[in-house]
C-alpha cells in the first residue's frame, strides 16, 4: 500500500504541471540559455508586435479572425497541450520507473481522437468564441453561460496557479533567476503577448514552441539511438543493467493498481481533454469543420510522436545520466530531482550549448502554455460573464474588446500573485482538479447540449453544478488534500482521482433533472434541438473566416 | 445564413440530410468505441495482470511485449484519426455540399412559384 501510495503521489506531482516539485536551490547563472531565451523573446515579442496591427475586432482578439489553418491549429493545439510538465515530467517518469512513463503518455493522448469524433466539427459549426457559446445555443443564456464561465475560471485558474510555481522553480534551476523574478517575468510575458497580440499572437508562440520543442526533442531521440546503433534492443539492455530496479523497468510497475483508480484516472484524462476551455477555444481559430478536423489529426500525430520520443529520452537518461557521476549529487541521487533527466542528458548529449538550447525551450514551452490558458480565462470574463450574461448580448464590439484586455491583465496580474503565494505550498492536487472539474462540470454541459434533444436549462444548472461540487468536495476529502495537506490519519474518500464518481453524479443529475423538467422553457428548448444538430451537422449558418 | 423554419422542414426530410446523419455517426461512434475498447483493454490488463505485458519478446531478448502494444496504441490512435478525416472531408462533406444545393435549389423553387 505504500508502494502505490508514492507511486501515485509521484504520478500526481507529474499532473500537477509543476515540473519541479519540492525545494530547489537557485543555480548559478546559464548564459547560453539565457541568450537563447532572449532571443526567444525577441521574435516573439515581434511576432506581438505584428500581431496586433491585425487585431482590431473581438473576433480577431478571440480567434484571430478565424483563419488559422488545420495544419497551424494542430501544432498550436500540440504546444498547448505539451507543457514542460509533460517535457520533463513524462521523461523523469520513464527515468525513475521505465515502462510506466509510456502508460502516463497513452493516457495523455487516446482523448484526443474521441474529441475529434465526437466534439470538434460540431463544437466549430456552433460556437463563435467560447465554448460557453455551443453550450447555451438552445438553453438559456444567462444560468448556462454563468455555469460555464465559472467551469472555465476554476479550470484556468487551478492550471494556472500550478503552471506558475512550476516555471518559478524551473527558471530557478535553469537560469539561476530568484522565484519572484521568475514568475513576475512570465507573467508579464504572457500578459504582453495576450493583450496586445490577443489569440493570433498566442498561435503563433504556441506553433514556435512546438516546433523548437519537437526539434530538440528529435534530436535528443536521435542521439540516443546513434550511440546504440539505432538498436532499441541494445538500448533497453544497457538501461536494464544500469537501471537499480532492473528487468523491472520494462513491464508495468504499479503506476495503476487498482481497476477503480486506473478507470478513473482514464476518465479524468479522457473527458477531462475534453472540457479544458483553452483546448476547446482553438477550434474557433480555423475557417470551418473540414479545418477543425484536420486540426485534431496533425495535432495527434505531434502528440503521439512527442511521447514516443520522450520514451526513448527517458531510456537514453537511464543509460547517459544515471551512470555519469557529473549529474549525480553526493548521496548518488540525480541534481534536481528525477523530472531534471531530460535537461541533464541534454547535456550529456550536446553538451553547454544544447543545454542552453533545451532550457530556453523549456522557459518557452511554459510561457505559451499560460499564454493560452490567460487567454481562455479572460474570454471567459469579457464575452460570457460581461457581454452576454452582465449586459445581456446588448454590448459594442470596442467596449468588449476593452474588457477582454482589462481581464487578461487582471488573470495576469492574479496568476503572478497566487505564483507567488503559492510558492512554498503542496500544489499536486492542482491539476488533477482542474482535470477533474473540466470533466464533471464542463464536458457533461457540452456534451449533452450537442448530443441529447431533452436536455434542459434545469438539468444543465443543476448537473453541472453537482458534478462541480463533487469534484471538489472528493478531492479535499481524497489522500493528497486530507491526509498530506490537512494532515489527517486517512483520507475519507479513498481514491486520488474523483472523475469516476463525480462525472456520473453529473451525467445521473443532468439526466434526471432534464426529464423530469415539465415548465413550457423546457419545452421549447427540446424543440430548439433541431435546428441546432441541423447546423452542427452542416455548417448551415456557422460563423465563417475573416480575411483581412 | 440563419436557418428557417421552413429550410428546417426542408433539411429535415431530405433523404440525404438523413443518410449523412446516420452514417456519419455511425462511423464515428464505431471508431470512438475501438478507440476505447483498445485503451480499456490495455489499462484492464495493467490493472489485474501487469505481468501479461512484461513478457520477453523472445527468450534471448529484454525488450518485453509491453513495449510494441504501447507503442501500437499510440499509432492506432493516429491512425484512426486520419481514417476518420479522410473519410469526413471527402465522402460526408460531399453529401452535406449536396445536401445545402439542394436545400438553395428547392428555396429558390419555392420563391418563384
Amino acid at each position: 500500500m505504500k508502494k502505490l501510495l508514492t507511486i501515485i503521489l509521484f504520478a500526481t506531482a507529474l499532473f500537477a504541471g509543476g515540473a519541479v516539485e519540492g525545494e530547489v536551490h537557485k543555480q548559478p547563472l546559464n548564459i547560453s540559455a539565457i541568450v537563447m531565451f532572449l532571443i526567444f523573446v525577441a521574435a516573439t515579442l515581434g511576432i506581438t508586435y505584428w500581431a496586433a496591427k491585425r487585431t482590431k475586432t473581438a473576433k480577431d482578439f478571440y480567434t484571430a479572425g478565424g483563419g488559422i489553418t488545420g495544419f497551424q491549429n494542430g501544432l498550436a493545439i500540440a504546444g498547448d497541450y505539451m507543457s514542460a510538465a509533460s517535457f520533463l515530467g513524462i521523461s523523469g517518469l520513464v527515468y525513475l520507473k521505465g515502462y510506466d512513463g509510456l502508460i502516463y503518455s497513452i493516457g495523455f493522448l487516446v482523448g484526443w481522437p474521441l474529441i475529434l469524433f465526437l466534439i470538434a466539427e460540431r463544437l466549430r459549426n456552433l460556437g463563435k468564441y467560447t465554448f460557453a457559446d455551443v453550450a447555451s445555443f438552445r438553453l438559456k443564456q444567462t444560468p448556462i453561460r454563468t455555469l460555464a464561465a465559472l467551469g472555465s475560471i476554476a479550470t484556468v485558474t487551478l492550471y494556472l496557479i500550478a503552471q506558475m510555481v512550476g516555471s518559478g522553480k524551473l527558471i530557478q534551476i535553469l537560469f539561476g533567476l530568484p522565484y519572484e523574478i521568475a514568475v513576475i517575468l512570465v507573467g508579464i510575458l504572457m500578459i504582453l503577448y495576450v493583450t496586445f497580440g490577443g489569440m493570433l499572437a498566442t498561435t503563433w508562440v504556441q506553433i514556435i514552441k512546438a516546433a523548437l520543442l519537437l526539434s530538440g526533442a528529435t534530436f535528443m531521440a536521435i542521439a540516443v539511438m546513434a550511440h546504440f546503433g539505432f538498436s532499441f534492443e541494445a538500448l533497453f539492455a544497457k538501461a536494464v543493467e544500469v537501471h537499480p530496479n532492473h528487468d523491472s523497468i520494462m513491464s508495468p510497475g504499479g503506476l495503476v493498481s487498482d481497476p477503480i483508480s486506473a478507470i478513473s484516472l482514464g476518465i479524468a484524462l479522457m473527458f477531462g481533454t475534453a472540457g479544458l476551455p483553452h483546448i476547446l477555444m482553438r477550434f474557433f481559430t480555423v475557417a470551418d469543420a473540414k479545418e477543425a478536423r484536420k486540426s485534431v489529426f496533425y495535432a495527434t500525430g505531434f502528440i503521439g510522436y512527442f511521447y514516443i520520443l520522450t520514451f526513448i529520452i527517458g531510456f537514453g537518461a537511464i543509460v547517459m545520466v544515471m551512470a555519469d557521476p557529473t549529474y549525480l549529487d553526493e548521496a548518488g541521487k540525480i541534481i534536481g530531482g528525477n523530472n531534471m533527466a531530460a535537461i541533464h542528458l541534454s547535456h550529456a548529449v550536446g553538451g553547454n550549448f544544447f543545454l542552453g538550447f533545451i532550457s530556453a525551450v523549456a522557459f518557452a514551452t511554459i510561457l505559451a502554455v499560460v499564454s493560452g490558458l490567460t487567454l481562455a480565462g479572460a474570454s471567459a470574463i469579457s464575452h460570457d460573464l460581461y457581454a452576454n450574461v452582465f449586459r445581456r448580448g446588448r454590448v459594442d464590439e470596442v467596449q468588449e474588446m476593452r474588457i477582454s484586455k482589462i481581464a487578461t491583465v487582471g488573470m495576469g496580474v492574479v496568476a503572478i500573485l497566487l505564483g507567488i503565494a503559492f510558492e512554498k505550498q503542496n500544489i499536486a492536487f492542482m491539476v488533477g482538479l482542474a482535470f477533474a472539474i473540466a470533466a464533471s462540470a464542463n464536458f457533461p454541459v457540452l456534451f449533452l447540449s450537442m448530443f441529447w434533444k431533452n436536455l434542459t436549462t434545469r438539468g444543465a444548472v443543476i448537473g453541472g453544478s453537482l458534478g462541480l461540487a463533487t469534484a471538489v468536495l472528493l478531492v479535499i476529502l481524497g489522500p493528497i488534500v486530507w491526509q498530506q495537506i490537512l494532515g489527517f490519519e486517512e483520507a475519507i474518500f479513498p481514491y486520488k482521482y474523483p472523475a469516476l464518481f463525480s462525472v456520473t453524479v453529473a451525467f445521473v443529475a443532468i439526466w434526471f433533472f432534464s426529464i423530469t423538467d415539465k415548465s413550457e422553457d423546457a419545452r421549447i428548448e427540446r424543440e430548439a434541438f433541431e435546428a441546432q444538430n441541423i447546423r452542427s451537422q452542416t455548417g448551415i449558418g456557422a460563423e465563417g473566416a475573416t480575411s483581412h | 445564413m440563419k436557418l428557417t423554419p421552413q429550410m428546417i422542414e426542408h433539411i429535415k426530410h431530405n433523404p440525404k440530410y438523413q443518410l449523412l446523419v446516420t452514417k456519419r455517426s455511425k462511423f464515428a461512434w464505431t471508431l470512438s468505441i475501438i478507440m476505447l475498447i483498445v485503451y480499456y483493454a490495455f489499462i484492464l490488463i495493467i490493472a489485474f495482470d501487469p505481468s501479461a505485458l512484461g513478457k520477453p519478446l523472445s527468450d534471448d531478448s529484454v525488450t518485453t511485449i509491453g513495449i510494441p502494444i504501447g507503442i501500437a496504441i499510440i499509432l492506432i490512435a493516429f491512425a484512426l484519426t486520419g481514417i476518420y478525416v479522410s473519410k469526413a472531408n471527402g465522402e460526408f462533406d460531399d453529401l452535406s455540399r449536396e445536401v445545402k444545393e439542394e436545400l438553395e435549389a428547392e428555396l429558390a423553387k419555392e420563391v418563384k412559384s
